[in-house]
């Protein structure tokens, strides 16, 4: 049957038809849906693992033990997942291994716009890019034979609009692929002497996998109707907007496998053509690469290296972009995204700007808290840094900086690697202090569970991290916990805390408001007669809350009724149903 | 025929996802080449957000760029305003006419535009405003407001209404077919 699938959703299914066993992943935007669809099938194992490293050496692990296994995660992820990934190439697997990364080209939702096809150079690994949900089913079948031929991980590469974007597959059958595990010191002990033998092999493989992908379906040419004036050389998504431009009147070498590069089909495409294109987003890797075996190409100095394509992009740097619209004088005011109606964070945010305290940040939800009105944080790196980071800003600034500067951190992000910045507090002993505001899910990335949540991917009951012991077992003595909706206490125990001469532990906890089992309040509203328009609850920066005519207004189809307003009013003017 | 595109654009958590899925079941079912696209993650919270629905014999990009919106389904006064750049010249604005007001608005720091659909109009866009609001919630949920505006977007298309009904049976929950089906005639015969 047809179907319209999210190219995540198409990946997915094209792993579980490749026999593909074991999944653990980390989520992460874009990447998000591949392990969330795979988790729906019952006959195969997939899991949250608490960061990307631990992904990936499950799915080695797998692969070693004779199941074809995967992992996934966003580009920013495979930094983390990076030590194992220049590792595995030495050591092959055994059963096939998949790597699927999903880059963000245009930051819809990262903190950078790195570009994955670096790693796969750098490690020596194949990599596969889909340019729609088709594709992404079929490339995952052909992933695992190129990884069992091979003896490598393969990489599969999407993109936000791949990832994201539905187009119609056509769906197979699952075939079961197992292998026997043998023991072989040689290949999987890498010791020095055991990888200096595997290096030539890896130097092998690559001219092998450069062979293959002269001749792979993988990569084809498109002839168009006789037009040599020009080629174009793209792949993924750009690959969508070239055609959609130029339809059929344009010659293209379509790239299904993007690291290694085919010598021979990139120059006799060129010698066919008058001049050569490479329409490719981010970074010039296949213009690079061109250039380096002697091939006079166009890429860069008309494409842009930042942010998404469209084609408009192609169009306008060909000339033909002639479309005609319609635009407005009056000016529309931005809407950012924020914290929702009710959200946990803001209070303890509200509490910290309140209090004008230095707040290094981390990656979730919570990095909203840097949005007016609360405009609250003063960095954002990576995933963990805000503990790591807040220690060395405490190392250098001393009695200036310690009992002014917190760090916050989400629950899931703090297991994933804050937790080793925490054991790096309490050890070199910086008198730092940790918020932890677990909202007891994975926030941002749409709810998933997590080690914190005590259930596993299915929802079923899984093992639980108990923050408060793991705080104290790493060395830190004073963890407390605060209810965010509770204002006076969040500001007590903050500045309790800031006071103290040593390293200490805030847990903030609260579930997201956005959780089923969060059930919401009647909303609040504002009695007129008490309100006097004094806007102190506009500081708060709640989205149900605005001003209108005078005086503050509830909008009850976003109220939650948290009630938290109400206790920022100095005239009692927040009302519950009833009063 | 040349390939079609409807933009569905609002607020974050107004419940695009739903109206382009039934967009997507639809054409589908109708034998059309389809793409839906959209962005999720950050821009889901509170934000501003756009999907984007192309049909026809063969589609390849997943996007609608500057002047290529046949429609603009929007789920809120203003958003249609942000992205009006996108719609094609004699394109129709389907828009609801709810207000909710974005952070810079709520804090002062900026005004809520409320006459942005008279200078459409007055720049020749074709705009159909309708208060889906109201008419989700005569449906019996202010939740059906993707269904109202859906409703208002099959009286342009020549798809046969019974044809929307059946793709409305098969993308929603059993016991929210009748409130989705009501919504939807309020929408069309409105």
């Amino acid at each position: 049957m047809k179907e319209l699938l999210i190219g995540n959703a198409a990946l997915a299914r094209g792993l579980y038809e490749a026999g593909c066993s074991v999944i653990s992943s980390y989520p992460g935007t874009p990447s998000t849906e591949i392990t969330e669809e795979f988790a729906k099938f019952s006959d195969v194992y997939c899991e949250w693992a608490p960061n990307e490293k631990v992904a990936a050496e499950t799915a080695f692990g797998a692969s070693l033990r004779g199941k074809r296994a995967a992992c996934c995660m966003k580009h920013v992820g495979l930094n983390v997942a990076a030590d194992p990934l220049f590792t595995m190439s030495y050591t092959g697997v055994n059963a096939g291994l998949v790597i699927c990364v999903a880059d963000d080209p245009g930051m819809h939702s990262s903190q950078n716009e790195q570009d994955s096809r670096h790693y796969a150079v750098a490690a020596k690994v194949p990599m596969l890019e889909p340019a729609d949900s088709q594709e992404a089913l079929d490339f995952a079948k052909a992933a695992f034979e190129i990884s069992e031929q091979f003896d490598t991980p393969v990489f599969i590469k999407m993109c936000t609009r791949v990832a994201h974007s539905q187009s119609i597959v056509e769906k197979g059958e699952r075939v079961e692929a197992v292998k026997e595990y043998v023991k072989n010191p040689r290949k999987y002990i890498m010791a020095p002497a055991n990888a200096i033998a595997r290096h030539p092999f890896v130097e092998e493989r690559t001219a092998k996998l450069t062979e293959y992908a002269e001749t792979s379906p993988l990569n084809r040419v498109e002839d168009g109707n006789g037009s040599y004036d020009f080629g174009i050389i793209t792949s993924s998504t750009s690959y969508q907007y070239v055609k959609e431009v130029f339809g059929d009147s344009v010659t293209v070498l379509k790239l299904g496998m993007v690291n290694p590069l085919p010598v021979k089909l990139i120059k006799d495409f060129a010698a066919k053509v008058g001049k050569v294109y490479v329409i490719e987003e981010l970074d010039p890797v296949i213009e690079n690469f061109c250039k380096t075996i002697g091939v006079d190409v166009i890429g860069k100095d008309r494409f842009s290296i930042l942010g998404e394509f469209s084609q408009k992009t192609i169009a306008k740097a060909f000339g033909m972009d002639d479309k005609d619209n319609v635009t407005l004088d009056t000016e529309i005011p931005v809407r950012p995204p924020m914290m929702c109606a009710g959200c946990p964070h803001r209070g303890m945010y509200y509490v910290l700007a309140k209090n004008k305290i230095t707040v290094l940040g981390d990656i979730g939800c919570y990095t909203l808290g840097s949005m007016p009105p609360l405009n609250a944080l003063d960095m954002t790196l990576c995933m963990g840094a805000s503990v790591s980071g807040s220690h060395g800003f405490n190392k250098a600034g001393g009695s200036e900086t310690e009992g002014k500067t917190v760090c916050v951190i989400g629950d899931s992000t703090f297991r994933h690697s804050g937790v080793t910045g925490l054991i790096n507090i309490a050890y070199n002993q910086s008198n730092s202090t940790v918020i932890i505001l677990d909202n007891s899910i994975t926030g941002m990335t749409g709810h998933q569970q997590n080690p914190t949540t005590g259930y596993n991917i299915k929802g079923d009951p899984a093992g639980k991290v108990d923050l408060e012991a793991l705080c104290h077992s790493v060395g830190i003595n004073s963890v407390r916990v605060v209810d965010p909706y509770d204002l006076e206490e969040c500001e007590k125990v903050v500045k309790e805390e800031l006071a103290k001469n040593e390293p200490s532990v805030i847990i903030s906890r609260r579930p997201c408001v956005l959780l089923k089992y969060v059930k919401p309040k009647k909303p609040l509203h504002v009695n007129p007669d008490k309100c006097r328009g004094c806007k102190r609850c506009m500081k708060f920066g709640c989205p149900a809350i605005s001003f209108r005519d005078g005086h503050a207004v509830i909008d009850n189809t976003l109220c939650i009724g948290c009630g938290v307003c109400a206790g920022l009013c100095p005239f009692d003017a927040f009302e519950s149903e009833g009063e | 025929m040349a390939t079609k595109n409807i933009m569905i654009v609002g607020v974050g958590g107004q419940g695009s996802l739903l109206a382009s899925k039934l967009l997507g079941r639809l054409l589908v079912d109708e034998g059309y080449d389809v793409k839906v696209s959209e962005v999720h993650g950050m821009s889901q919270r509170g934000g501003s957000v756009v999907t984007y629905v192309r049909f026809g014999e063969k589609v390849y990009s997943p996007i609608i760029d500057e002047g290529e919106a046949d429609f603009i389904v929007s789920f809120e006064k203003i958003e249609a305003a942000r992205y009006i750049k996108d719609l094609k010249k004699g394109g129709t604005v389907i828009v609801n006419t709810q207000q909710i007001d974005p952070m810079p608005v709520i804090i002062g720091n900026a005004v809520y535009p409320e006459k942005v659909l008279d200078e459409m109009k007055e720049k020749g866009v074709n705009v159909d405003a309708i208060d889906a609001l109201s008419l989700a919630s005569q449906a019996g949920s202010a939740k059906a407001c993707n269904i109202v505006l859906m409703g208002r977007l099959a009286k342009y298309f020549d798809i046969p209404y019974d044809k929307w009904e059946t793709a409305i049976a098969k993308i929603v929950k059993p016991a929210f077919i009748e409130i989705n089906k009501k919504a939807f005639d309020l929408g069309y015969n409105n």
